[in-house]
This record gives structure tokens, sequence and C-alpha cells, in this order.
């Protein structure tokens, strides 16, 4: 295995294009040292992306905020008008792992590590982050969700890398919020997970809402039909039970160590609800 | 097999060491330095007992590469004591038998160090939280959570 | 009798001015600096890193193993296989409250004929790097022929299971079975006619009940280093409860002399009873001894989880019947567990503390002990108790819901008390289960009212503690103060509560006594830090020990004053004349008896080989306040309360550790752990991912009581206490849920997806 720290995004992609064998990017290493430990992988190329300054920036741009891919949950928890803006993407992120994990963990490994049940990425796409993505052919942008496509799997070609996310200024009383599932108060894998970002208008009726599950199936759902169930309401307990209700038929879990099948389905209903009420008063406050 | 020189600060000393691109920081640190007061329990990063600063940061050092963290700064528990004066941290656990085997404890001695140098005045949630990463077996917690908690009062007043 | 003998508990004439009260641990400073050594943390020059092959098959034969391509690999120094070692003949032997046979335990740390789990070891090796020996490890080629495997207890004693071990007959019925099965043992506890008992009862309760393997959870991992040396000689570095145990069972599989063998104990990372039998050590020695260079090895966390004993998943059957007025008339407990790859499991114990709360005449255990293609069983902190307690105190809390009595009045109507004969056996000398009974209903916590989705549930326990061999020696030193040699690792304190106990006798501050765990050749035999012995057993040859030393130190300056011994006493550090009629004498302290010692008849020590008896049993009580949610199942932890008899606390913060540590390991079994295996026999959730133990924020502070009610046979009155506490903690949980819901679970963990299952079959959805 080999180790390489380059300072810059060509510098990188020329390495992961380049690359014959299994080549990994290390960012915070919380999941692929695990893998390592695990021996589930063995790479011929390991690329350290935290030497690229772009990659570890939080800037404010017109339009929105840019997140580098290899932003720490530490680091944005600290960025006090991110929280402000996304305080729903912000806590999903701050929900990975222990103290220690955040100290590493990032966006970018989160989303490319691909698993199901990741917790940052049914924010992300509630709130509609966009995916910068460079590779031997240049640059190009990917809306979020459709960057996993399956359990450790992404829509990403060799030598290509996420070095970015963008997420666009939302209209006025907007509020996103993620909430999940755990057995125990941290440090679990979420059982089932739920991002939704709403706007109200100023009779606090919902005119946009994006919904989406996490842990109940191969990647995080974007289900619109959950959604219509709060568009054009103002978010009452009938338009909560039967978001709850069409977030259930939604998802599409499995039985594993985790959660079985009917839990699953149960209580994503349930959480589906729960983050509506928590983005619904965000969003009235806003 | 290649290995890799790294030269890095550790507890404010500067070190040099040579080690293997599969060696954790925490390898490095009990097997080349000889640092073995950071513990391996799982090094999965689901326990706490490898935690160390690096750059400032609370991190498990079983999720750090040892090839990665060349001009870096990283803090252990040997660093924690000054000469013979040992952190309030550390008096308060002994004062309040915070430990029973010993095990986790300079895991979390690192972590509620952190704790307290950012939060100065937790909750009890709050710390509980913040410790959240580093499992105990012996205690069940409670004496290790009234003494960070008394540290923190006795360091807010003095 | 000298006061040496007379070993028995005193009420203090004077006020104790040490025992009783918290002192700084001996140890502490370097626990808290992380210069403590445990067992991976020596480093010898020349020294190899091991690797453990281990079966990726739940049960298979090996027809071979081909280490060829291992050996050749550059850095590789040693590999081993079960032809290093000789066999072993069938034989008994005692390790901590369980015994193991030497047969069970050569094949266990090393297959011979077949892998019995997932995780079995089957070769090793030792290499200059740890990823050279990963790398040698799969180049090792083992021919397995995978056999169908059987994983629960109940599977495991059907008629048509796969046999594990083709030479078990189910020992304990009548007539031998003509088949070899699973069933390794039946065994019987009974008193009196459970039949009639049970006709006598207005009220009867029969409940069925299932548990799953929970593992100790240490989070250090087994290590050792081993040096084996041209002479013969070997030394061990090993993170254990019983050092002197780890010599005897590497001398025995390595085929060495015991006095060839050296075992220092490093300071171990917890045990929780599941260090008490060997893994790594005859593999290291081994391995040394093939290279001639020291061997470490350590496992790694799903090493651990895959290999080393958790506790038995057990089915069980209890019976209770009752009169209306509440009294107890009869008990009845079917245990089946299941031991894991060899028989052993802790039934028996179960077994014995199932209804020892209660003063019953008419009590019958019968216990099943079941082998199944998991790892070997180890004793888990009251081994078989805490299973046990949990199916006897959640009957206890439907019966005393059925004859609408209180959960604490019920139990205190039938409670164990001084006279009672248990069924397993002994009758009891004074013990603590009603004060515990009664300091729990009068706790402010257990009248703090309840909002909604909350419940409230109690339950007792019991265990029946040891003494065992014990060696220890105190030696004067040249300026009066004094080192103390124990053979007992100190998991948790226990050589400061010691060292402490000497110190009273002696009447001089602790701080001049240095207490330390001497390694296998500075002492006599001693038996394992287990069964709650440690602070007991150790304790009392200690106390013996020092008041021998006592007596020389008498003796001294009666010869310097020419008196008989007679008329010197030792009061607060120093030797007086008895009376003013002796002579007015200036007292002598430890210094200046030391200082003349050459001159008076040499170096003075006190040293002890015995076997400790009279271990007195600890009973508690325990309150859990619980808050469920009903649309996901999640049960929080509001309140936990704690009240157990420690016959004397020596170091009160160290006893209520205990008792708090031991707490949050029965909610995380009541709640979250258990082995989850997939449908190949494969360990799942070998890590502490999804092996679910409580971390800090899933708990509130553990409020824990110190009942004291004094063991007459040890000097302190000192019980022993580190098990105790985890025995009713599941029960009480079970009974907080169906206070807080209405609903009864009777399986174990009770899991998110098992409470809300149940609530929905509850609530007809």
């Amino acid at each position: 295995m080999r180790y390489e720290a380059p300072d810059t995004m060509e510098a990188a992609v020329n390495l992961l294009a380049n690359e014959d064998g299994i080549a990994r990017i290390l960012a915070g290493g919380t999941d692929l040292l695990v893998q390592l430990r695990a021996e589930m992988v063995e790479p011929d190329l390991v690329v350290d992306v935290k030497r690229i300054e772009a990659m570890c920036t939080v800037a404010k741009e017109s339009g929105g905020f840019r997140v580098g891919a290899a932003v720490t949950g530490a680091e944005l928890g600290e960025h006090a008008e991110f929280k402000a803006t996304w305080p729903g993407v912000l806590e999903a992120f701050e929900l990975i792992g222990s103290t220690q994990v955040q100290g590493r963990a990032t966006m970018g490994g989160n989303l490319c590590n691909a698993s199901p049940a990741a917790d940052s990425v049914p924010a992300m796409i509630a709130a509609s982050a966009i995916a910068t993505i460079q590779g031997p052919d240049g640059q190009r942008e990917l809306s979020v969700e459709d960057v996993a496509i399956g359990p450790g799997q992404t829509s990403l070609g060799k030598g290509e890398l996420v070095t970015s996310f963008f997420f666009p200024d939302a209209a006025p009383r907007t509020g996103d919020a993620y909430l999940r599932f755990i057995p125990r108060t941290e440090m679990d894998i979420a059982v089932v997970g739920a991002g939704i970002c709403l706007t109200l208008d100023d009779a606090g009726i919902c005119t946009a809402a994006r919904v989406v599950l996490g842990a109940v199936a191969a990647r995080a759902l974007l289900v619109s039909e959950v959604a219509d169930a709060l568009i054009g309401t103002s978010v009452d307990d009938a338009a909560l039970a039967k978001l709850s209700e069409t977030a259930s038929a939604a998802a599409k879990p499995i039985d594993d160590k985790r959660g079985t099948k009917e839990f699953r389905t149960q209580v994503m209903g349930v959480i589906a609800r729960r983050t509506a009420e928590v983005a619904l008063a965000r969003a009235s406050s806003d | 097999m290649a290995r890799y020189h790294v030269s890095a600060t550790v507890n404010g000393d500067d070190v040099e060491f040579l080690c293997e691109p599969e060696q954790t920081l925490l390898d490095v640190l009990r097997d080349e330095l000889q640092l073995t007061g950071t513990k391996e329990g799982c090094a999965s990063g689901d326990c706490g007992a490898c935690s160390v600063m690096l750059d400032g940061r609370l991190v498990c050092s079983c999720l750090v590469m040892g090839a990665e963290v060349g001009d870096r700064s990283i803090e252990t528990i040997e660093g924690m004591a000054e000469g013979e004066q040992l952190h309030p941290l550390q008096q308060k656990f002994l004062d309040h038998a915070a430990l029973q085997c010993g095990y986790c404890t300079p895991g979390i001695l690192v972590a509620a160090k952190d704790l307290l140098e950012r939060n100065p005045d937790p909750t009890e949630i709050e710390a509980r939280f913040y410790l959240a990463g580093n499992l105990c077996r012996c205690t069940g917690y409670d004496k290790i959570i009234r003494a960070v908690m008394d540290t923190a009062a006795e360091m807010r007043g003095a | 009798m000298s006061t040496a003998e007379d070993l028995r508990y005193q009420e203090k004439i004077h006020e104790l001015k040490y025992v009783g009260k918290d002192a700084i641990r001996t140890d502490g400073v370097d626990k808290v600096t992380g210069r403590a050594k445990f067992g991976a943390d020596l480093i010898m020059a020349g020294m190899l890193h091991g690797a453990v092959l281990r079966s990726p098959h739940a049960h298979a034969k090996i027809n071979g193993i081909d280490t060829s391509k291992a050996e050749a690999l550059m850095g590789v120094k040693a590999v081993i296989t079960k032809d290093d070692f000789a066999d072993q003949e069938s034989e008994m032997i005692q390790v901590g409250e369980l015994s193991v046979n030497i047969r069970d335990v050569i094949r266990n740390i090393l297959a011979r004929e077949k892998a019995l789990y997932d995780g079995h070891a089957v070769a090793a090796v030792a290499a200059t790097s740890a990823s050279i020996a990963r790398k040698a490890l799969k180049l090792i080629e083992v021919d397995y022929e995978i056999l169908p495997h059987v994983i629960d207890v109940l599977d495991a004693m059907a008629p048509d299971a796969p046999v594990i071990h083709d030479y078990i007959y189910t020992d304990g019925v009548e007539p031998k079975p003509e088949k070899p099965s699973n069933i390794a043992k039946r065994l019987e506890i009974k008193l009196g006619d459970a039949e009639a008992g049970f006709a006598a009862a207005d009220v009867i309760i029969e409940r069925e009940y299932d548990t799953r393997p929970v593992h100790q959870g240490y989070i250090e991992p087994h290590a050792c280093v081993a040096s084996y040396t041209e002479d013969g000689q070997g030394e061990l570095w090993a993170s254990t409860p019983g050092h002197f145990l780890v010599r005897a069972i590497t001398a025995r599989l390595c085929g060495m002399d015991v006095s060839k063998v050296k075992v220092t104990a490093s300071e171990i990372g917890g045990g929780f009873g599941g260090k008490n039998i060997i893994y790594l050590e005859p593999l290291a020695m081994a391995l040394s001894r093939k290279c001639g260079r020291p061997v470490k090895m350590a496992m790694h966390r799903n090493e651990v989880f895959r290999a080393t004993g958790p506790t038995s998943g057990a089915h069980m059957r209890i019976k209770i019947g009752a009169k209306r007025d509440g009294n107890i008339t009869a008990g009845e407990a079917e245990l089946m567990f299941q031991a894991g790859a060899f028989p052993g499991s802790p039934v028996f114990p179960a077994a014995m503390c199932a209804f020892a709360c209660y003063d019953l005449e008419n009590v019958m255990v019968i216990g099943w002990d079941v082998v199944a293609n998991r790892p070997k069983t180890t004793a888990y902190r009251a081994p078989g108790a805490q299973i046990s307690a949990f199916a006897v105190e959640s009957a206890i809390d439907e019966m005393a819901r059925e004859l609408g009595i209180d959960p604490i009045d019920f139990r205190l109507m039938n409670a164990a008390k001084e006279g009672t004969k248990a069924a397993y056996g002994p009758t009891f000398g004074p013990v603590g289960l009603v004060e515990s009974l009664k300091a729990i209903k009068d706790h402010p916590n257990y009248n703090i009212p309840l909002g909604p989705n909350q419940g409230r549930g109690v339950a007792s326990g019991f265990w029946f503690n040891i003494g065992g061999e014990t060696s220890v020696t105190m030696n004067l030193n040249d300026d009066g103060t004094l080192a103390l040699t124990l053979g007992n690792p100190d998991l948790s304190g226990t050589r400061t509560s010691i060292s402490v106990m000497a110190a009273e006798e002696l009447g001089i501050d602790p701080e001049r006594i240095r207490p330390t765990i001497g390694d296998t050749s500075a002492l006599g035999f001693n038996f394992i830090s287990a069964g709650s012995r440690t602070t007991f057993a150790s304790g009392k040859a200690t106390v013996q020990a020092t008041r021998i030393i006592i007596d020389e130190l008498r003796a001294r300056a009666a010869a310097k004053w020419d008196l008989p011994i007679d008329a010197v006493v030792w009061e607060d550090g120093h030797a007086r004349p008895a009376s003013s009629n002796a002579g007015d004498f200036e007292p002598l302290s430890l210094e200046d008896i030391a200082r003349d010692a050459k001159k008076t008849g040499g170096p003075i020590a006190g040293h002890v080989e015995t076997n400790v008896s009279g271990a007195g049993p600890s009973f508690a009580t325990e309150a859990v306040d619980i808050e469920v949610d009903p649309e996901t199942g999640h049960v929080k932890v509001l309140r936990f309360t704690a009240a157990q008899d420690a016959g004397k606390a020596i170091q009160p913060s160290f006893v209520e550790g205990q008792y708090q540590g031991a707490a949050v390991q029965g909610i995380g079994w009541a709640l979250n752990e258990e082995y989850i295996y997939d449908d190949k026999g494969r360990l799942d959730n070998a890590g502490f991912l999804d092996y679910r133990m409580p971390v800090a924020s899933d708990l509130p502070m553990i409020d824990a009581v110190i009942i004291e009610v004094p063991n007459p046979n040890h000097p302190y009155g000192v019980r022993g206490i580190g098990e105790t506490s985890i025995v009713p903690v599941m029960a009480a949980m079970a009974n907080a849920l169906e206070d807080a819901t209405g609903l009864r679970i009777n399986e174990l963990p009770m899991s998110p997806p098992r409470v809300l299952k149940a609530l929905n079959e509850k609530n007809g959805g």
C-alpha cells in the first residue's frame, strides 16, 4: 500500500486516475481505517486529500455556502453562520459517531462511503445540496442524491473525487431538520433517519418540501410522494399523520443486526413526523 | 517493505519515526515511540481508549494513519501532567475513585480535558454526551462524571 | 487461639482510623498518567508479534493444516498448530467458581479434531511485525470439512441436532443414554417436597424465559508476552486475574515443570470472569520456544468477541406457588444453559442461587448443561445467578401483582435471613437481604412520583462468594515502613483496601505500607481474583500476616525490656508495656524496632499460606425507574438505586463503584447486549459498534447504598461484593417495563424492536 498526500486537486486526480490497482481517498479515515483493519479492502494507493486547502474550507459565496468535502464535523460545528442557516444539515453531520469521530469525519467521506444509513446524506439532500466533482475530464456538478447509488457504490468515475458541496440559499421561512432512531443515545448507526427541509409562506402554508428517508433502502430516498403530504398544508396534525403513513409506506428496509423490516417501517413514520415538527418550528421562527 | 519517515511533535517534543503504511497513529505511538499510555480497545473508533489530541482536535488515534501526521502536533496522556504536578482532572479522578481497572482512564482523561477547555461549565448531560465515545465497563460512568463536573467547578473557581 | 489465628469479626472497641475511610489508590497515579503497564504494554528486546488463525466456520472437521508457505515468508519465525502440544487426558480443574476439563482447554486454545465455533483458534504465528504476522496467517491452508452447526440451546437439545462431541452421553440421567448428544449434564437441587408445596398453593405462576449470550465486555483485549529461553525456563507477562493459574495451565499444556514458568501479572483492564481461563499464554510460550525470542500476543476486539467466553444464553421455566396471604409455598425452576463448544456452563451456580433470596421449604431446580457451536462460556460476574434471577425475580414480581401485594413487602414476607436453610445446602449466618429491601423501600428515589410512560421495578439478588487458597507476605523494611506482597491481581483497588486493613492492625498511616502484586516466584499459590474473594481472602490472610508481625515486634520489644511477651502490647503503632507495673519504658515504634532488627534476631516478616474459608454471602436489592417511548420501544433509565450488603466497606467509594459498574452491565444486558449469529453460525456483531454496551449518555447517576451486616468470619466483617450487584438488574428492568406499559417481556434483551413488537401486540395493532 502506498500513501500519498497531494496538495492540489490536480495532483489528487492524477494519482487516482493513473492507479491501476485499488485506490482509496483518505479524508477523515473514520470509515477507511475501519475497513482496512477489518481487511474489507486492501488498497494499493491511499490518497490523503487533507492538504488540499480548497477541500478543507467553508466559505460563504454568492447564492450559498460552499463546504469543502474534507471539512470535519468539529470544524463545521464551529461555523456559527452555517449552523444558523442549516441547523438540520449540521445536526445530521454531528450525529455521526463520537466527539473523537467528529474530529475527523467529513461530509465527502460520509457521502462517498455510501452507507445506506449515512447520517449527513438525508439532510444534505433535503437541503438541495450540490456536489462539485473533479476528475480527469475536468469539473462537474451533481445533486447529492445522485452520488450514492447503492451500498458502498457511487456514480463517480475512475479518477473522480467530490471536492466540495454547495448549499444554495433557501427561501425565507425555510427550516431543515434531521432525526434518527438508534437503540442507545450515541455511537450507533442509524436504524432509520429522516432529513426534511420545508418552506412556509406568510400564512404558514407549506409551499415546498423535500423529505429524505435514510437507512431504509439501498441509499437515501428522496421521496416526493411523502413531501406531497406536507405541501399545501399548514403541517397540522392531519398532514403529519399522512406524512407518517406515506413515509412508512415508502420505506424499503431490510432485516439486519440493527433492526427488523417491521420495526424500521413502523419507526420510519414516527421519525419522519418528529423531524417535520422540528423543521416546522425552525421555518416558523425563521 | 517501504516505510515512511515522519517528523511530528508529540507532547511538545520533536519526534521522528519510521512506519509502515498499515500502521495507525495508535500503532506508532505504542510500538515505535513506546508511549504505551494510549490504549487499544477496539481499533475501530468505537471505544475511545486510544483518544489523543491531533492539532488540537480530539480524535481516535486508531483512525489516523501514522503516515499522515507529518508536521502535526499530537498530545497524549503522557503529556497531561506537568512534571510532578498532576492535571486537576487526574487528581479529581483519584479523589473520586473515578477509575477501577484504569484501562479506559487515559482516553477519558484526554477527552475530558478537551471538554473542559472548550466548555468550562458543562452540564451533566453535556459532559455525558461529550464522553459518549469513551467506553468504560467498570465504573458505570457515575464517578467519572462526578470527577469531571467537580474539576470543572474547581477550575472555574480557581 | 492467638490473635493471628482468631480472625473472627470482633466489634471494634476503638474507632477505626483507616478502615471505612476512602484513601487514594496506591496504583492510582500510575493509572491516571498512563504509566501503568497492562498486558500489551510490555516491550522486550527482540520481541516478535504473534497472531492467531481462526476458523471461519461454526463447525468443521479439520482434515489437515499446511503451514509451509507461512513458514517460508520472510519475517516469520515460528508457526504452531495442535501438533506442537501434547494432548491432555480428561481431568477437571477449578477455575474461579467454575470448573473446566483440561482436555477441553487444550482443544479450546488450539483446535484439534474439529473447529467448534466461528473464531476457534486453529494455528498461530510469530513474526517480526504485526503486518507480516497477518500476511502469514493468510498463507496457512486449512482443509475444513464443514459440518452442520447448532447455535441455540433448545435447538442443541433437540433429538435431531447435530452432535458436537460424540463422547458426550448426558451425565446425571438414569438410565444412561444410548446415544451421544449435546446435553452434557443434568443436575438437580432439591429441598423438601415441591409437589406438595404447589398443591398447598392458592396461586401458581408458571412462565418461560429466554436470554442470549452476552460478553463481559472488558475494554482491554487479552494480551501477554512470553519468553522461553534455551535453559528451558519460561517467563510470561500476562493480563490475568490469576497468574498462578496461568502458570499452572501453561506449564501443564506446554509440558513444563511449574518451577520453570514464572508469570508476572500485568495490570489488568477488566475481566469480570472473562479472563479466568487462558487463551493466548500457552500459544505465546510455544511460539517463543520454537524460535527462541519473546513473543507478544494481543487479541483484536473481534477475536475477543468471537473466541473468548461470553456467558450462556438460556431457556428457563419457572414455577412459583403462594398462598393468598403472601407466603411462598414452593419454587421450581428448570434451567437450560448453553455452554458453548465444551461442557461447563454456569448452570450449577444458577441453580444454587435461583431461590436463595427466599426462605422456602420446598424447592426443586433442574439444570441442563448443553453444548453448542459457540465459544466456550466463561464466568461473568456472579455466573449464572444473574440469568436465573432474571427469570425468578420476574416471576416473583408477577406473583406479587397477582396477590395484590407490594413487591418489596412480598419479598420481605419471604426473605432469607439468618437461620434460613438455602436449597443448595448451607444455613445462612447473619445476612443483609432484609436490610437491603428496607433500604430501597425507604430511599427517596423509591418515593418519587412517576409520570406518563414511566415505571418502577424492583428485584433482589444473591451471590455466595468464595475464599480459597491465599498466600501473602509482609516484610518490615529497614526504615520501619512495610512491603506487602500479594498474589491477587488488583482489578479495582483491592491492593489498597488490603493494605489499609494491615495499617489498621498496626495503627500506622497506610502510606507506610506499599502493596505489590508479586509474581509467581514470590509467593505460595494464590487462587484467582474472582468470586469476590480478593478483599475478603487476601485481606483475611494479610490481617493474619500482620498479626504475626505484631507478635514478633512485641517479642523484640519484650526481649529489649526483659519482659515476658504477655507484658507487651502493640497500640497505635508502638510496642508498649501492658501496664505501668511492667515498667516505665519509652514506646518503641516500627522504625525503632526495624533499626535494631539485625541485632535482635534478623529481618521481621509475616507470611501466611492458607485456604481461606468463611466467605459471607452478599444480598442486594435494586430499584430502577424507566421511561418508555411508546412509539419506538426505546427505554430510558431515569433512576437506579442499588442497596447491597458489603459486610464492611473498607473503602466505601470502591464499594460504590462496584455496585455502579455492575448495575450498568446489567442495564446493557437488559436493553441491548446480545450475540447475533448469521445463518452460517458466524458472529455478526463482533465489535463495539453492534455489540451495544451502555455509553455515558445512556445513563443517569447510579445511587449506591452500602449495607453493613458484618461477616462474622472476617476480622473486619468483610463480605465479597463484586458480583451480587449485577444479579437483580435485568429483572428489575423487566419489572419496571411492566409497571410502565403493562407489558411483561420474558426475553432478553428488551431491545426496541422487541418492546415495540410487544406494545403493538398488546394494543392489538
